[in-house]
């Protein structure tokens, strides 16, 4: 901030406080011309006011708060610009952009500044450091079949995944089960590592104006019967022509509806939704689109606790 | 003191009537829906799947409620009061007065409308959105031209302390309501707050805690000033530790809002200076606990007997009690376990529920017969019955929510050989859920005290027992 705004912070804090030990100090003394313990001379609707002194240990406590916060001005920042005696900061201040932070935090540790958020950082990393990187020569399939990893990725599960994913694993509407094998964008270890890692965006489009209502229904009735269900034929067959022609469903869902997990397109004829199997679900997801977000964990988490998250998920799948 | 004083006053008792009478009223509706609310976190199923009655869209209607309905209601029908007879003049303006009391009241109506069906500016205590927002201000500022105005045409050499308490938060929450709420529309019922990022989190947090200080804590000081010493029958304790602690609680109080914003994008430097003012802000705010239960000097007996007296002073202790648990969360290290757990909505509570409910319930207890001109209340068996009701629900709800958020802080921090959290969320959700029922049970006190007092206040304004000791019209001292 500006030295103008430093010093109008500096000038009404310490003036504040500067006037109200003078306030203290004032009323300490009995000034009002009458004696202790008595009345003041006014009356407001039959209540008057005794001119009792101010509490001894209550005067003692006040002196001792403002010696207290004048300690802690002068240790730590509060007074505009002056940094305070420690050089203690919470985080690196006036940072913009992951760069600088990345900078910040370097500049911390080389000159050993007082950054609490670092230094907490830093001492973490020392400590749980190795445990994490004791599983960094190991492959997934092996993190998936080691006891302590697997109990290491349910909990770091827990605290990241499950708001969305559900504390089993199990999903809910729009946010995948990770526990039935079938895994929309390939189920390798690398590839679950890699969805976690980098993130994914699925995205289905909206079909109401190219099919309209009517091949919308049509196509959702289609799609149904490749799950076993059972439809209208003739509709069924109005369907399968546009998902096989004009409306270009098999380009990413493969002409069998076998689903692609290049691009995320999903299996259609394993009874396994996303966004619900009943008619009106299947047909709200083709009328609207959806879109599917799954954020990148690369700069929250890391590779080595990712690896092992990548580990814990596929010991879910593991029969 | 001089001759003026010696005709009597005819005293505007009727806009007071009213907001005394609504106060009860809104107070029994804030409450109502926070026991609704609390009983949702039991039993989730009570919003019905019905987006109006949610969790989200009522929380902010039972702050409002309970803060501006129930909360402001009683100070201004209070402040009117005790304006009036330590000035020993009639308010200001009849009219401007009549007009402050249906204008707050249509204020409250919005805001029963407007948050069930979702609008809100997503502030907290300042939900309302910009019309209403305009409306308040309006009215605010109706209220302090009658209430300044009456202290200006005052018989009376000196302004009593009451009065500058009451002065202080009508003049203070205008200024935050104002500078809080300062947004550009974008439709009738939306518009987004001029102010970016950290200064929007920083204005909202100067507005609310403050909302907090002056209004509930300034604005019922006042009320504690005239109404303590009234029913005691006993003189103020000490004239100079009114000053300091005035002086000091206003000027202090004012710089406390960055303790909400602790660890947060705010600088580093206003956290500080907002962590030492909350620490120091400590001895002022005893200062007026001091002075009310020390005015008790000579007058102890009369807790035994009057129930009255015992809802001003055990508010006082609950007051003592919240101010020094406030100052011990705002330090930075405690601040890390309290902040975001149930433990903070407990400290409200405690004050809200201990302090502002229980002196305003024992000053309209008071107020009832002058203002209805009857010898006493109805009954002051169900006094004392409403008493212990609502001791007993402020006590369970506070130590439900102590429990429950220190776990819950205690949980969230604890960590794992391997650095990992070592609870889930949900986890610490079950282990705070029994104490959520606690919880809904100390509501369920608090609002049935409330009904009983409604019933007493009813049936003491149905009553033939006409006042005979005071007359309506009070010869001036």
């Amino acid at each position: 901030m500006s030295s103008f705004w430093s010093a109008w912070i500096i000038v009404i804090t310490l003036g504040t406080l500067i006037a109200l030990m003078l306030l203290l100090r004032w009323n300490m003394t009995n000034y009002t011309g009458v004696e202790e313990g008595e009345p003041m001379g006014h009356e407001f609707d039959g209540i008057s006011e005794l001119n009792n002194p101010l509490p001894k240990w209550w005067t003692i406590l006040f002196w001792l708060c403002f010696a207290w916060g004048f300690v802690y001005l002068a240790l730590y920042p509060g007074l505009g610009n002056f940094k305070g005696l420690l050089g203690w900061t919470s985080s690196n201040q006036g940072v913009l952009s992951l760069e600088e932070s990345r900078q910040a935090v370097e500049l911390a540790r080389e000159q050993g500044l007082n950054v609490q958020y670092d230094r907490e950082r830093m001492h973490a990393e020392e400590k749980y450091g190795p445990i994490f990187q004791q599983y960094a020569s190991l492959s997934i399939e092996e993190i998936a079949a080691e006891p302590e990893a697997v109990q290491i990725g349910q909990r770091l599960f827990l605290q990241n995944c499950a708001q969305c994913h559900g504390s089993d694993a199990r999903g809910s509407q729009g946010f995948p089960n990770l526990t039935d094998g079938v895994f929309n964008w390939g189920g390798k270890p690398q590839d679950i590592y890699t969805t976690i890692m980098k993130g994914r965006n699925a995205n289905m489009a909206s079909w109401v104006d190219a099919l309209g209502e009517q091949g919308v229904v049509e196509v959702a009735t289609y799609v149904l019967s490749l799950n076993g269900r059972s439809v209208d034929r003739d509709v069924a067959r109005a369907g399968e022509a546009i998902f096989k022609g004009q409306g270009t469903c098999f380009v990413c869902h493969g002409s069998e509806g076998q689903g692609n997990p290049m691009l995320g397109a999903p299996n259609l004829t394993n009874n396994i939704w996303l966004y619900g199997g009943s008619q009106k679900a299947v047909e709200e997801t083709i009328r609207h689109g959806r879109n599917g977000v799954m954020p990148s964990w690369e700069n929250i988490l890391g590779e080595d606790k990712v690896k092992i998250l990548a580990g814990y998920v596929l010991s879910l799948n593991a029969e | 003191m001089n001759q003026t004083n010696s005709q009597p006053v005819e005293y505007n008792y009727k806009v007071v009537r009213q907001f005394t009478i609504m106060t009860i009223v809104w107070g029994i509706v804030g409450m109502s829906v926070g026991v609704l609310i609390a009983a949702q976190l039991v039993w989730p199923a009570l919003n019905f799947d019905t987006p109006w009655l949610t969790y989200g869209r009522l929380r902010p209607l039972h702050t409002n409620a309970v803060v501006f309905a129930f909360g402001t209601s009683a100070l201004f029908a209070t402040a009117y009061y005790v304006v009036q007879r330590t000035c020993h003049t009639r308010l200001f303006s009849d009219r401007l007065a009549a007009f402050t009391f249906w204008g707050w009241q249509l204020v409250i109506v919005a805001a029963i409308i407007t948050l069930p069906m979702g609008y809100t500016t997503t502030k907290e205590y300042a939900e309302l959105e910009w019309p209403i927002g305009i409306l308040i201000a309006i009215v605010w500022i109706a209220v302090m031209i009658v209430f300044f105005g009456t202290v200006a045409t005052r018989r009376t050499s000196h302004i009593y302390v009451a009065n500058w308490f009451y002065g202080s938060f009508m003049i203070t929450v205008a200024m935050l309501h104002i500078g809080n709420n300062l947004a550009l529309p974008v439709s009738f019922m939306k518009s987004y707050s001029i102010y970016p990022g950290a200064i929007d989190a920083m204005m909202q947090w100067w507005y609310g805690h403050n909302a907090v200080g002056f209004l509930l804590t300034a604005g019922f000081l006042g009320m504690m000033y005239y109404f303590v010493p009234k029913q005691a029958e006993r003189p103020v304790y000490s004239y100079r530790l009114s000053i300091v602690h005035f002086w000091a609680l206003i000027c202090i109080y004012i710089w406390a809002g960055p303790h909400h914003l602790h660890y947060t994008a705010l600088p580093d430097w206003a956290q500080s200076v907002g962590m030492v003012m909350s620490v120091i802000l400590f001895v002022p705010s005893w200062g007026g606990m001091i002075n009310g239960i020390m005015t008790l000097s000579g007058a102890w007996h009369k807790l035994r007997t009057d129930p009255i007296l015992r809802f001003l002073i055990v508010s006082l202790s609950f007051y003592g009690m919240s101010t020094f648990e406030g100052p011990m969360m705002a330090i930075k290290s405690v601040n890390a376990l309290s902040h975001y757990t149930d433990w903070t909505v407990g400290h409200v509570h405690s004050g809200a529920l201990g302090w502002v409910a229980m002196i305003t319930i024992g000053s309209i207890y008071h107020l009832i017969p002058v203002l209805f001109n009857r010898e006493r209340m109805y009954s002051i068996k169900m006094i004392t019955t409403h008493f212990w009701l609502h001791t007993i629900g402020v006590v369970l709800y506070i130590v439900a929510l102590w429990i429950s958020g220190v776990t819950q802080g205690l949980m969230w921090g604890a960590v794992n050989s391997d650095g990992t959290l070592t609870y889930s969320f949900v986890e610490s959700l079950q282990a705070s859920y029994p104490f959520y029922f606690v919880r809904f049970v100390g509501g369920l006190f608090i609002v049935t005290g409330m009904l009983l007092m409604a019933y007493n206040v009813f049936k003491t304004v149905r009553s033939n027992a006409v006042r005979k000791s005071e007359p309506l019209v009070a010869q001036t001292a």
